[in-house]
């Protein structure tokens, strides 16, 4: 049996506009990976019960409202609780280039603005299982 | 694995996920972990839920669980979609209905990919059933691919299957033609809110109450039964047909109601024991046969059995030729290993399981 990775993509917050989450996920779909789509407003406590539920080997979160610097506080801060802090988040939407290193600082893996390609993101996903992968064998 | 499997016993949600994405990935894993769990397994009424996609099996699974858990019952949730046949990767969309159960420990969803499975379950989904009983969910419920006429798997797997269709299905003859229809303990028609469910229910009561002579259905097999059962019944079960809207939540109460009554019919009347011998003989042909093609895949080299598929394909033997080579010397490297005799053809055959076979 082949192993996929199983990438958990959320949209938390209260906008509606999920057409970004709905084009990665459907990019991650055809890049033979798994993917588990939640949906709309998603609160942080949800979103980190799901990847916990569903052991998804990363998260994708879609944020337009620009609410992301107290959501993504509140999912990192969730996710260190459940000792999930090895499961990388990457993010996507409306973010303003000033508030990318503190996103970072808080932990985020990968940041797409619009324009990123599904290509990239696909990438980057596999890179950084690939990476993660190697840390835990060594 | 082993201190997976002590977290699973005492129902730790992230030893559960963790074993679950195990039993998922690998035969040797999923085979370690039921061997250890298996005694604690047995006690979970195993649910099933399928039909057509977008009748509202997640939404209704929602409505259930919310119901199952106002009655103090820990639920476990199976939901399985479908992987692209090309890409093999799947888009899990059945939690977007289950929002409801967020937040609730006593919930435990899991979504999983068909991975190639064609009978509407994953392959996985037997073992990963067996994780969530042994956790010790009281109802395990498992919701199918979107399913059509022929993927009757689930109620193999499950003690209980419902069977959802909606309005503007098909006409009546989609209600008297063979397969899912037929597996069902319950029928439900979902979305009743919509124009020409009355209909829908019509059809389906009429189509029970012209059932066929005598033979009682279990588990999509036609089991002989010695005394002819009433129309309309399975095991002296009366199939009910209800109407519901999962989105408004009316007529749920009823269908938990009827659920649970299902329960109670198959353990006093020994259909329990009935459909566990049958679940567990399929089971069991079901891995025996997994096993003997993952011999075959060793004992008889790919590019040999390609060598064959090309013959066919030239038409330069028939398919039925083809097999039989490709039998035959399966049948004789075995006799040859079990004989100590080197085997001729090939050298360094492992079989995966020698000790098993």
């Amino acid at each position: 049996m082949e192993i996929k990775p199983r990438i958990l993509i959320a949209k938390p917050g209260l906008d509606g506009h999920d057409r970004g989450a709905k084009v990665v996920a459907r990019a991650l779909r055809d890049a033979g990976m798994e993917v588990i789509y939640t949906g709309l407003r998603q609160t942080p406590e949800m979103i980190v019960e799901s990847a916990l539920q569903e052991d998804a080997d990363a998260i994708g979160l879609s944020i337009l409202s620009g609410a992301h610097l107290p959501l993504v506080a509140r999912i990192m801060e969730l996710l260190t609780e459940n000792e999930m802090d090895d499961v990388p988040v990457f993010l996507g939407g409306i973010i303003p280039p000033d508030d990318i290193p503190t996103l970072q600082s808080m932990g985020i893996a990968g940041i797409f603005g619009p324009g990123a390609s599904t290509q990239e993101i696909v990438h980057f996903i596999n890179d950084t299982l690939a990476a993660a992968q190697g840390d835990r064998a060594a | 694995m082993n201190e997976l499997i002590a977290g699973v016993l005492d129902g730790r949600a992230r030893a559960i996920a963790r074993l679950l994405t195990l039993v998922e990935n690998s035969e040797t894993a999923a085979e370690t972990a039921v061997t250890a769990l298996y005694p604690h397994t047995g006690q979970a009424h195993i649910i099933g839920i399928t039909g057509p996609p977008g009748s509202g099996k997640s939404t209704l699974v929602n409505e259930i669980a919310k119901l199952l858990r106002q009655q103090g019952q820990r639920v476990g949730i199976i939901a399985v979609d479908p992987s692209s046949p090309f890409t093999g990767g799947a888009l899990l969309g059945d939690r977007v209905r289950m929002r409801d159960l967020a937040g609730d420990s006593g919930v435990f969803i899991r979504s999983m990919a068909s991975r190639g499975s064609l009978g509407g379950l994953a392959q996985a989904t037997w073992a990963a059933i067996k994780v969530l009983d042994a956790a010790g969910y009281e109802k395990v419920l498992v919701e199918t691919v979107g399913a059509g006429q022929a993927e009757v798997d689930i109620a193999r797997a499950a003690h209980t299957t419902l069977v959802v269709e909606a309005p503007g299905m098909g006409d009546d003859v989609q209600a008297f033609k063979a397969g899912i229809l037929e597996i069902a303990d319950i029928l439900v028609v979902n979305k009743a809110d919509r124009p020409g469910s009355e209909r829908v229910v019509r059809s389906l009561e009429l189509m029970l109450h012209l059932g066929p002579i005598g033979g009682t259905r279990h588990h999509g097999r036609i089991l002989t039964s010695p005394t002819p059962t009433a129309n309309g019944t399975a095991g002296g079960w009366q199939i009910p047909v209800l109407p519901t809207a999962a989105s408004e939540g009316r007529g749920t109460t009823e269908l938990v109601a009827q659920i649970q009554q299902h329960l109670a019919h198959l353990q006093t009347s020994g259909e329990w024991q009935k459909r566990e011998q049958e679940r567990c003989r399929h089971e069991l042909r079901q891995l025996l046969q997994l096993r003997l093609l993952a011999r075959l895949d060793t004992a008889v080299s790919q590019s040999e059995q390609d060598a064959l598929v090309t013959a066919v394909a030239a038409r330069e033997i028939d398919p039925y030729t083809a097999v039989r080579e490709i039998y035959n010397e399966l049948y004789a490297r075995d006799w040859r290993l079990e004989s100590g005799q080197p085997p001729s053809l090939i050298s360094n055959v492992q079989s995966p399981f020698p000790e098993n076979l």
